[in-house]
Parts: C-alpha cells; structure tokens; sequence
C-alpha cells in the first residue's frame, strides 16, 4: 500500500491467495481423471486519478510485491491515455476480521480411495443397465485460503470451502443421444465440507438415472406449441441465473461487458418502475445463505455479506454493485465484486441469486394444471446479449393432463423474452420444494474469468409458454 | 529456473513407472475499453508445472504454480500417489515416446514486449473513430506470450515459444452496433483502423432495426460466424474421444458425403496462418488432419489415449494439456476451413432475398450428433433484398444443424481471417442455401 501511494495511487488493494483443489472423475468402470492442483500468487489493484491498473505475479517476495505494484501504477498511467469518467468508491472500507466456512468434514482430509470408491459404486450401479453407452461421475473439492487488505485500513482474512459433483449416464440409439444428470447437468456444487456429497446420496439416484436416459430414447418428442410450462428447481436455477442474475450487473448496465458477455436490458431508467415479474415473484441477492456458491464474509472490494432484493412483489428494484458502479447511482455496493483468482481482477459476479419461496405444495402445482408440459434438468441454455430472448433445453419432460404427469418427453425446448415469462409465473413452490444449487461455471469478464454462483429455487409454474421449438 | 532444470528434478525425484512433466511460463497482458475509455488495465505474470505419473495403467495429475526444488519433488509424490489409489486402466496404454519435430515459429518479440501504452495507443484510435461518428466503442486487446514445455520418463523433450495478439471491439449507436476482430501471433495481425473501420461501417448501416420474421433464409455470414460452425463442428465431434463416445456428428458418417462438395476442413498444428505451435501437450508431433474431405467425413483427431483405445492409430498430435478436472479429449487448435473464390459483395449481389450476418452469439449445442445449435446472431444483422442490403434487423435467434447448412454452402470467400476463441480458425465468409431462424429479440 505504501509503495501504491508514494507512486500517486490515490486507493490501492492487495488478494493474496492460496488456492488448492482435488478432483476425481470416473467414467465407464475407469479412473478418468485424478488430480491436485495448487496455485499461490498475488494481485494488486491501483485507482491513479480516474484510472485502474492490476498486476499479478505468483512469486511472493517483497521485491516482487514492490515491482508488481510499481506495474500496477504504471499500468494505470497508461489507461489515463485514453481517460473517462471521475472515478468514486463511496464510503472508505475499513472491514477487519476473518471468516471461515462452516463445514462438518473437511474434504482434503478425505481419501482418495472413498472419493474414488463413492464415485465408482454410482458408476456402476449405472451401467448395470444394459442400455447406457457412456457413465461418468464426478466429485470436485475447493480450498481458497484468501487475504485482503487495502489502502484504507481494511485487512481481512477468509478461507472458503467448495465440494461440488455430479453423476451422468448417456444413452445412445441410432442418430439419438439422451443425457440424464444428477442433482444437475453442470456438477452442483455449493459452500461446505465433504458432508455435501454425502448429502447427495448418488447411488440412490444411479439406477433411476440409467433408466431414464435409456426410457428417452424411446420417448416421444416434445410437442410444438404454446402452453403451461412447470419447470423443475435446478432448470428454474438456470432461468434465474440467466434472465435475473446476469441482467441484475450493474457493469452491465453501465456497458463495460459490452464487447464480450453483452449488456443489460435492466436499464437505469427501469430501477423502481418496471414489472419484472408477476406479483408472487420475489427475487433476492444474498451472500450468506449456508451451501450458496456465492457464500463468504466479504466480498473482493472488503464489503461485508448481505442481503438486497433484486425483484419485489414483480417489481425491479436492485442491482448487483461494485463500489464504482453503486457510487454512479447514488448508492452503496452490496458486495458483489469477485475474482476467481489472484491473477484476476474483481469483476461483479453474482452472488446467490434466489427466487423466494412461494406457496404451493411442489405437488398441488402439477395437480392444478389441466394441460401443460413439465421439464427438468438442464441441457441447452442460450440467452441474447441484452439478456432478453432465451431458449434452454432440458433432459427431461413429462406432459401433464388433468392433473397428472403422463407421457415422458425427449428433446424438451422452450423459449421466451425474460419479462414476459416472468410475468406469466402464477405459482412458486413452498419452502419445502426449495433448494440451494450452485454453478460452478459461470463465465464472464476478459481474461475469462468462471465463478460459482448460488440460486436457491422451488418448482414454478408459468403460463403461455413456447415449447417444443427443436424438434 | 529454466524447464530444463525443472523437468531434471522432477524426474530425477519421481519413484513412478512413468512420468511426464508440461511447463507453461504465461505473460499476459489486456487492456479492456467501453465507452469511449479504457477502464481496464491488467497484467500477469505466472508459470504452472503439471506432473503427470503413471503406476502400471494408472495416472495420477498434480499441477502446482511453486518452483521450489521441494515443491517439485512434492508435485511427482502427490501425483504418484493419486495414481497408486486407484484400479488399473486398461485403455491406458502408457506415455508416448519422443518423434521427430517440426521446427515453425508463432513468436514476435514486439508482441512479448508490448507496452500498455502500446495498447492504449491503439484503443485511442477505436475511441476516437468511434467518437468522431458519434458512436461509443468497448472491446479488448490482448498480448501475451507462453514458453511451453513438456519432457518425460521416456525421453520427450519439446520446448517452445509462443505470442498471441488479439484486439476485437463493438462500436454502438443507440439502435445498432457493429463488430471488428482480428488475431494472430504477429504484432501486425492487428490494424487498428481497419477494425475501427469496419465496426463504425457496420453500425453505421444497422441503424434503425425492424422487427426481424423468424423463417428460413439464404444468409451470407461474415467469417466471425464461419469460425462459429467451426468451434461447434469442433466442439461436437472432431475428437476421437467423442467419436468412441458415440456423440460425434462423425459417427456413422465416415466416407460418406455429409456436407458440400465445397467444404474441406482440416487441422494444421504447423500453419503459420494460424498460430502454429510444433507439438502437443505429450510432446508430440503436430499432423496434418483432414476432418472433410471436399464434403466426406474423412476422420477425427487424436492423442495418444485415444490412439491407444483403436490398434492400428496413432496420437495426431492433438493432445490438450491433462485437466485436473476432467480428461477433455484431443481437439483440433489451429483449424481451417478452405477458402472458395467469392467474397461477401458477391454473396450479396447474388442474393434476392437473404440475410447478411455479422457474427453469432451464446451459442450452445442442442443435439451433438446432428450439430443442432441454437443462438442468437449479433452486432449486425442485415436484410438483403435484390442484391443489395436494404437494412438491418434486431437480432434473432436460431436452431439450426449446422451440418445441415454446410450442406447447402452455395459459396466461399476467396480471403480468410484468423481469428482466436480459445483455439484458432482460419475461415473465409461463407453463403449458405437454407438457416433457420426461430424468433426475434425485442
């Protein structure tokens, strides 16, 4: 910090992080992959004048901490060259503490060969099934040992815990191939210890996995056409994530994601006076609820965990803020700045974006509907750059009659413009059906960079909705 | 401490049947801009070691970013011990040996040396054309450079320098928006006037959209949306890893006439019109593959595992660096699609009812075998009516076989771009029969 300001940096930041992981993968009966990966290093940010620079470099020395910061200015002396706006930060942070993630078993104390062993008895639970081509499971732990301190007397030291995995079987028939994934199609992952794998009891759900894959490759197609559409908790994670969370970023808005992850219909016009949603839609951005990948003490900037509503009652009222961008509206940053490393720069990242509980029981929901069209677990997910014409696939779909689920559906679609569907959501399952998933891929910001993100969820009903629209 | 001396440890300390050290020394730079100034700036400067032992048939992965002597010789412990705890695989049939090397050359030390106020230099004349037509202008420009090394237990020792430069930029009106990339490994590759040119132009004549009418149409796409049939013709099957998976659009289809006569892709490792580097992450020789041959499926590419799982093939030298996570399978990194003898003023002249497309977005895979894709087009789509465009629509998305379009390839641009994603294609623009669109955004 010192060595920042003597050179004219009017703020500066410092992440040193230690990061380890361990992966395991099986597929087909065989170890497919094993590893250990390990990555220390450090970043320093600079605000000179109106402008950033970053350097980072993974040889931690005082000397390379003086050089790399030294860059880091003269990095920021170059961005003046083509100048901007004034930049502001709001009020200074201070933050000093620690934070760890509650977990029960610490996943890095765990064998391999039970990682291997809880993977392999899924695996071949699996292909006990004659009918599955491919089987495949997966099992991933985090470790992210985190210090934070800036020019303004914060210090802060974090250490947080991921475990993530999933089990697939594929099916192929023909010119026809048919995924099933569980919990989710993208490895669900979420803040803790070794417990949440064991949570998720992946041999209980082998076998049901191999048949379904092997039972859509006869099932019919998904009918083309408009209709009710109940989506099931992990695709309604997605739509969340894609259709809230992301048009919910403030850098979005403001247009410096323009070039590469798109901009925001959410503009700043509509803060306060667009009907997002139809009035049971509730929408929240919290870090701190238990399990969210989104979960942690303080953010990248040293804010400290919260709570803000996005969406309340159908109407947009929040953002995901930097301190920059909040600042440019007036306001404070409620924690949303991330980096999914020492070597990157804190981009806003979402947090846990979660559709609140509603009222209905998981299953009225379905008993309520006369003709409709049930779907669960992604498989296709596609949204434009304003974050308004999506389409998603999913693996799995039942048509619903009178009441009941009917015939199974295979290469299920639907599409929609994002205020529209939301608006045509007439029923949120309760508490009971709600769930914490987590992506762990979420990419955005150049250099890429990918983050987990959390999205608490129930099945949701919506009206007038295209399905069928790959056939 | 140079690769030399880091794979002379590792292997002097590894107790393992087999082992096989990747180095990468990485300086990255980019500079990021969005309205009209740069608000981005960074740098990094990092090295990761990958050690990969081997026990019987069994591989364990320990990758690891510390170059302490002590850490090395942790890195070929942790991974011979991963590899002990698990059963034997019998589709591993051991690392590959040393072969002959082609010498080629992918690195410009102006590239290596480029200054941040190189990059703003070069930012400032985007913003300044875009300011100067009354537009605001975001993008990037990145330089990097990477030394690459693998050695292992079996006497392979490759190593390699490497630059990448890459600039793009969408320049936008209130109604519009228009999109420039160039890349390469030569500090040249990028003109930045000529991008800020084309994205100004672009803009310029996408003002003011209708509503576009979902329907089939002839389109003329520019070569940033060739590369995408490429990366998802790429992604859904030129591996042979997905073919033995029986998730490739090459299944069942080898030999025989799938697409146009006029298409012929294939990979080169060695073109310099790409970014060439001459081995892959097993140190092995990069081949020259033909994936289609004027329209017939001729065959995926190869690394040594997958070689291993057919008798009789051998690694083309497409191995992608052994991902702690998951084993990602041979790729094709420097593709190219064979240029015709058009160009998109007579895609356009020949047209009397089409759209012009500039490139597409968010695309993703909806059934691999058939290379199904749904996504939106981007930054510029036109409406071509009696040879001539005629004015732009909002964007629209698409689900579409891009098998099926290739198919219908009425003709090719004569010029290619390279153009960086991750890997590199090398396409021209292209004219296709028939693309389905299925609805407009708002």
């Amino acid at each position: 910090m010192a060595t920042a300001q003597s050179r004219g940096a009017r703020y500066a930041d410092i992440r040193i992080i230690e990061s380890r992981s361990q992966t395991a993968g099986v597929k087909d009966g065989k170890v497919d992959s094993l590893g250990d990966f390990e990555s220390v290093g450090f970043g320093v940010r600079v605000l000179v004048g109106n402008a950033w620079g970053f350097a980072s470099s993974a040889d931690i020395t005082r000397e390379e901490i003086d050089r790399v910061t030294a860059l880091a200015v003269d990095i920021a002396r170059a961005s003046a060259l083509v100048p901007g706006q004034p930049v502001e930060l709001g009020p200074p942070i201070q933050s000093t503490g620690t934070y760890v993630t509650p977990i029960r078993i610490d996943p890095f104390s765990v064998s391999i060969e039970e990682k291997l062993g809880l993977l392999l008895e899924a695996d071949a639970a699996i292909r006990r099934n004659p009918g599955v081509k491919v089987s495949e499971g997966r099992v991933t732990c985090l470790r992210h040992h985190k210090t934070f301190a800036n020019s303004e007397g914060a210090l802060l030291q974090q250490t947080i815990y991921e475990c993530g995995g999933a089990i697939s079987a594929t099916a192929v028939s023909g010119n026809d191939i048919q995924v099933r994934a569980y919990p989710d199609a993208f490895r669900c992952q979420g803040t803790g210890g070794w417990e949440y794998i064991l949570d998720a009891r992946f041999n209980d759900h082998a076998e049901r996995v191999a048949s379904e894959a092997v039972a859509l490759l006869s099932a019919d197609v998904c009918p083309s056409t408009v209709t009710t559409l109940i989506l099931d908790s992990s695709q309604l994670a997605l739509q969340i994530h894609e259709s809230c969370g992301h048009p919910t970023e403030l850098d979005r808005v403001y247009g410096t994601e323009a070039a590469f992850a798109g901009r925001s219909f959410l503009t700043t016009d509509k803060l306060k006076t667009l009907r997002y949603g139809s009035p049971i839609v509730n929408l929240t951005a919290d870090s701190v609820r238990p399990t969210g990948l989104g979960t942690f003490g303080w953010d990248d900037e040293g804010v400290a965990a919260s709570s803000t509503p996005l969406v309340k009652n159908g109407e947009f009222v929040g953002y995901l803020m930097s301190r920059e961008t909040a600042s440019q509206l007036g306001l404070e940053s409620n924690g949303c700045m991330r980096a999914d490393g020492w070597n990157r720069i804190p981009l806003i990242r979402m947090t846990n974006v979660s559709l609140e509980p509603g009222t209905w029981a998981a299953e009225d929901i379905i008993a309520d509907t006369e003709d409709g069209v049930y779907m669960e677990t992604n498989r296709s997910w596609s949204i434009d750059d304003m974050r308004l014409n999506f389409q998603f696939g999913t693996q799995l779909g039942y048509e619903i009659k009178k009441g009941k689920r009917t015939r199974l559906l295979r290469n299920c679609t639907y599409a929609g413009i994002t205020p529209e569907f939301w608006n045509s959501c007439d029923a949120i399952g309760n508490e009971k059906s709600w769930k914490v998933w987590g992506t762990p891929n979420c990419g955005k910001g150049e250099p890429m960079q990918v983050m987990g993100t959390g999205h608490g969820a129930a099945p949701a009903r919506f009206r007038n909705v295209r399905v069928g629209v790959y056939r | 401490m140079n690769f030399k001396e880091i794979a002379d440890i590792i292997l002097t300390a590894s107790q393992a049947d087999q082992t096989e050290i990747v180095y990468r020394l990485r300086d990255e730079s980019l500079t990021r801009f969005a309205n009209n100034h740069i608000h981005q700036n960074v740098t990094e400067t990092n090295h990761e070691i990958l050690v990969r032992c081997v026990s019987g048939s069994r591989c364990g992965t320990a990758i690891s970013n510390a170059t302490h002597p002590d850490n090395l010789r942790n890195l070929a412990r942790v991974a011979l011990d991963l590899a002990s705890q698990q059963p034997e695989n019998p589709d591993f049939k051991g690392l590959p040996g040393p072969a002959p090397l082609t010498g080629v050359t992918s690195f410009d030390p102006g590239v290596a040396s480029c200054s941040p106020a190189e990059r703003a230099k070069g930012v400032a004349v985007i913003c300044r054309k875009a300011s100067e037509a009354g537009y605001t202008a975001a993008g990037s420009m990145t330089t990097g450079a990477m030394r690459l090394g693998v050695a292992n237990s079996k006497g392979v020792f490759a190593e390699c320098e490497t630059t990448l430069v890459d600039a793009s930029t969408v320049v936008m009106s209130a109604t519009s928006s228009g999109w420039a990339q160039a890349s390469g490994w030569k500090l040249g590759s990028v003109v930045w006037e000529e991008l800020a040119e084309e994205a100004v132009r672009k803009t310029r004549i996408g003002e003011n959209p209708n509503d576009g009418q979902p329907g089939e149409y002839t389109v003329i796409l520019d070569p940033y949306a060739t590369a995408d049939l490429m990366g998802m013709m790429a992604g859904d099957g030129m591996s042979a890893q997905a073919c033995q998976e029986e998730r490739s659009w090459l299944n069942g289809r080898l030999g025989k006439q799938v697409l146009s006569p006029m298409i012929t892709i294939v990979d080169d490792g060695l073109d310099p019109a790409g970014i060439p580097l001459p081995f892959d992450f097993e140190g092995q020789p990069k081949q020259h593959v033909t994936i289609v041959e004027s329209g017939v499926c001729r065959g995926p590419v190869h690394d040594s595992y997958t070689a291993g799982r057919e008798p009789g093939t051998v690694s083309t030298g497409h191995a992608m660096e052994q991902a702690a996570s998951e084993r990602i399978g041979p790729l094709p990194m420097n593709l190219f699609l064979k240029p015709g003898t058009s160009n998109v003023d007579e895609m356009i002249a020949s047209t009397q009812n089409g759209l012009y497309i500039t490139r597409f977005w968010y695309t993703r895979s909806v059934h691999p075998r058939d290379v199904v894709v749904t996504g939106m087009t981007r930054d510029g789509t036109y409406v071509v009516r009696n040879g001539e465009i005629s004015g732009a629509v909002k964007s629209l998305r698409f689900t579409q076989s891009y098998m099926d379009a290739l198919a219908g390839t009425l003709s090719l641009g004569k010029n290619c771009k390279t153009l960086w994603a991750g890997g590199t294609c090398n396409v021209p623009a292209i004219k296709l029969e028939r693309f389905k669109f299925t609805s407009s955004t708002r």
